[in-house]
């Protein structure tokens, strides 16, 4: 193909094309897009046993361990799918260069704290940290 | 021209609108919805983690109209994006991306999202009441 023979070998190997990212953002999206269907899927069936519960009963089940270890990795899927999907929406939506960076970074800080408190909320129940 | 006064294509006045563009759309506002729901998440969490007064919050505030009305919108953008979610897993396989095959795995989707939806509230208020 033509378009295959404007590459250097250098740049078909390494595969980055224009954006010099390649298809990183793509795979991670996909990545953690097949890593929610069952975790999405456990946390709803989850929380529906849990409608009503007080706040003991809540910090139990979190605490346990499966429920602690899927609810972590359901945090850090689900924000790092956030921060992958909301950037494609800026970029698409926001054409004001400073703007659209901003928002960026924004998002990306803020995908990446929810995901530490989340994370932490989980751990503190697990390891009985909590009052 | 400046590129803020060149027009903007689909021209949505003129555009007619059919199930793929609508579904796509809605993929997106789903997913936008969910990131807000996921903060939602964190704060269950962590008021369940900070104790009985933090977590009565978080439950007064679910439990009102204005919560349960969230907590239905957060069910119906979870079920629509992960149902068209796999729809867009099979479209990355090179599978089922003729016309015909788009709107039959539309309607499957729009389909999956009610009958989940429904059960998941279903299930929900047998277990608040029970």
């Amino acid at each position: 193909m033509a378009v295959a023979r404007m590459r250097s070998p250098l740049g078909r190997a390494l595969g980055l094309g224009s954006a010099k990212e390649g298809v990183e953002h793509w795979w991670l999206q996909r990545i953690t897009a097949v890593a929610l269907v069952p975790l999405s899927l456990w946390f709803v069936i989850a929380i529906i046993r849990l409608v009503g519960a007080d706040v003991d009963t809540v910090a139990d089940w979190v605490g346990r361990p499966l429920p602690a270890i899927l609810l972590v990795l359901l945090l850090i899927a689900t924000f790092w799918h956030a921060a992958l999907g909301l950037q494609v929406v800026i970029e698409d939506y926001v054409h004001a260069e400073l703007t659209k960076l901003g928002l960026v970074i924004v998002v990306r800080l803020a995908c990446f704290a929810l995901a530490v408190a989340g994370i932490f909320a989980v751990l503190s129940m697990a390891v009985g940290m909590s009052s | 021209m400046r590129s803020a006064d060149r027009p903007l294509s689909p021209h949505l006045q003129i555009y007619r609108w059919q199930l793929t563009s609508v579904l796509s759309i809605l993929h997106r506002a789903a997913g936008v919805a969910l990131s807000a729901g996921a903060v939602l998440l964190v704060w269950w969490l962590v008021a369940a983690a900070s104790g009985p007064d933090a977590y009565d919050g978080v439950a007064d505030f679910l439990g009102s109209r204005f919560g349960q009305l969230l907590l239905f919108g957060w069910t119906l953008s979870l079920f629509y994006h992960l149902c068209n979610g796999i729809r867009h897993l099979v479209w990355d396989t090179v599978h089922g991306l003729d016309l015909k095959s788009t709107y039959v795995g539309g309607w499957l989707v729009v389909g999956a999202t009610g009958v989940l939806t429904l059960i998941a509230w279903i299930a929900g208020i047998s277990s608040w009441t029970s």
